[in-house]
């Protein structure tokens, strides 16, 4: 945390910093939410053992190795399998009964990082007799996150954790029938994914690919700031069936958004949606 | 000195600590109020707001992404988030925990330094850990105000000695004082 410099400084490096980032590599983070951005632009600059965003920008340009762990450093990984349990109750309850319907069910897991939550949806699916005909479309930003996302491969110390999420999940087994623990290791089933596409796709920059049934995108838009959040309400509104459920994460909302009206509440406290025009 | 934020952390005994001190603070008090309170992930239920509300005359709510933050409101942090203020509107992230603590005292600090410099009134409560030492630094690093709850009088005196440890405060007070204080420092500036 290095805040010596004044307001006016730091704030107008950061600008040069991401105005750099996205002239020389076309990746764009100039409307990311300042004050969370800020804290990991201080990280990275501490992982490289510099003194000032100034410096950092200097490194970013001339040596790509550095742009790769400022790449992985200013997207945010953080996840967990079953993250916020009542979250997937209200999906089973209320989204699932909407979902039996269809003959075809397209979901969209858009900022799907490492994958724990698209396993923790597929596993949902497949206990209420839906997975056969849904596909899973899960995308990402960043390509690293994606490749350890499609392996399945998760710390057994994680595990007490998620079996507890699990547990509060309105679940049908056992967090373990899906996993063999080698290890330090669990290995979620190959079968968990035969309906996953795993592809990159970055929110900032990149277009509607396909009409869904369900856009899960939950925790991901609290790193935009209200400008970029409009226009991923946009992608979404257009990537959405009518009927179609969006689902943000719990302290997310469509307050104040452009699509404000286009949607109705399934759950308020879950931040569920459904479109409606 | 223009729009100043009032930043809070408390750790364990925070909730009856917190509790006096937003019992005693003005119905009119003019600045608003981002409160880290750790507690565990799972307490989803939403009960701190409305436990406060029922002692505070100002309006208490959980923070939700992108929250305007109105004069007069606290807002507390929800559980498994971090709580950052911009100048403003609140911010939230889930980015990974900082000593151990998600929300971190520490971050909820950093990003008020970064928002509002001088005019940050940070005010360290009860608690048994270290979270908001290194914050309490930066504040009085950029000429900002920080008080903090006698350790003396503190269910755990951990968290303020640690942040009297890092920084000097501008007050060390019970509980009731801090309040007072914070009506005090208002009714000047504000």
């Amino acid at each position: 945390m290095g805040s010596d410099a004044n307001d006016g400084l730091e704030a107008l490096e950061i600008e040069l910093l991401t105005q750099g980032i996205f002239r020389h590599y076309g990746v764009d983070f100039r409307h990311y939410a300042y004050a969370s951005l800020r804290r990991r632009i201080w990280n990275c600059v501490h992982a490289e053992k510099l003194a000032t965003v100034t410096q950092l920008l200097d490194r970013v340009l001339r040596d790509t190795d550095v742009m790769e762990r400022l790449l992985l450093q200013l997207s945010v990984n953080v996840t967990s399998m079953f993250r916020d349990p009542s979250f997937y109750r209200a999906f089973r309850e209320k989204v699932v009964p909407l979902l039996r319907s269809h003959p075809f069910i397209r979901i969209w897991h858009a900022g799907c990082s490492t994958g724990e939550e698209v396993y923790s949806m597929a596993i949902l699916l497949e206990e209420e007799g839906l997975y056969d005909r849904a596909r899973l479309y899960a995308t990402d930003m960043n390509e690293a996150v994606l490749a350890q996302a499609r392996k399945g491969i998760f710390p057994m110390s994680a595990m007490p954790e998620y079996t507890r999420n699990y547990a509060a999940s309105g679940p049908k087994a056992q967090l373990s029938d899906y996993y063999l623990a080698r290890y330090d290791f669990a290995l979620f089933r190959q079968a968990l994914r035969r309906n996953v596409v795993f592809a990159h796709h970055n929110l900032v920059t990149d277009g509607s690919f396909n009409e869904f049934n369900v856009i899960l995108c939950r925790n991901v838009m609290i790193y935009f700031d209200r400008e970029l959040q409009g226009a991923v309400h946009r992608l979404f509104h257009a990537s959405l069936r009518r009927f179609g459920v969006l689902a943000l994460g719990r302290k997310e909302s469509l307050r104040g958004t452009v699509h404000e009206a286009s949607y109705t509440e399934l759950d308020p406290v879950e931040k569920i949606y459904r479109r409606s025009a | 000195m223009g729009r100043a934020v009032v930043v809070i952390g408390a750790s364990l005994g925070g909730l009856d600590a917190l509790g006096v001190l937003l019992s005693t603070l003005s119905a009119s008090f003019p600045w608003p109020l981002a409160i880290v309170q750790h507690r565990s992930a799972e307490d989803v239920a939403d009960t701190l707001p409305l436990i406060l509300q029922r002692r505070c005359a100002l309006p208490v709510r959980e923070a939700e992404d992108k929250d305007p933050m109105l004069d007069g409101h606290v807002y507390v942090a929800p559980p498994d988030y971090h709580l950052l203020v911009e100048r403003a509107a609140l911010a939230l992230s889930t980015e990974a925990r900082v000593s151990l603590a998600r929300p971190s005292i520490d971050v909820l600090f950093d990003s008020a330094v970064a928002a509002f410099g001088a005019s940050v009134v940070a005010v360290v409560l009860t608690g048994a850990s270290a979270d908001g030492a290194q914050g309490a630094r930066l504040v009085k690093a950029r000429g900002g105000t920080l008080l903090v709850q006698d350790p003396a009088t503190a269910e755990s005196g951990v968290m303020p000695l640690a942040a009297i440890a890092a920084a000097k405060p501008d007050r060390v007070l019970p509980l009731a004082a801090l309040g007072e204080y914070l009506n005090r420092l208002a009714a000047m500036r504000g």
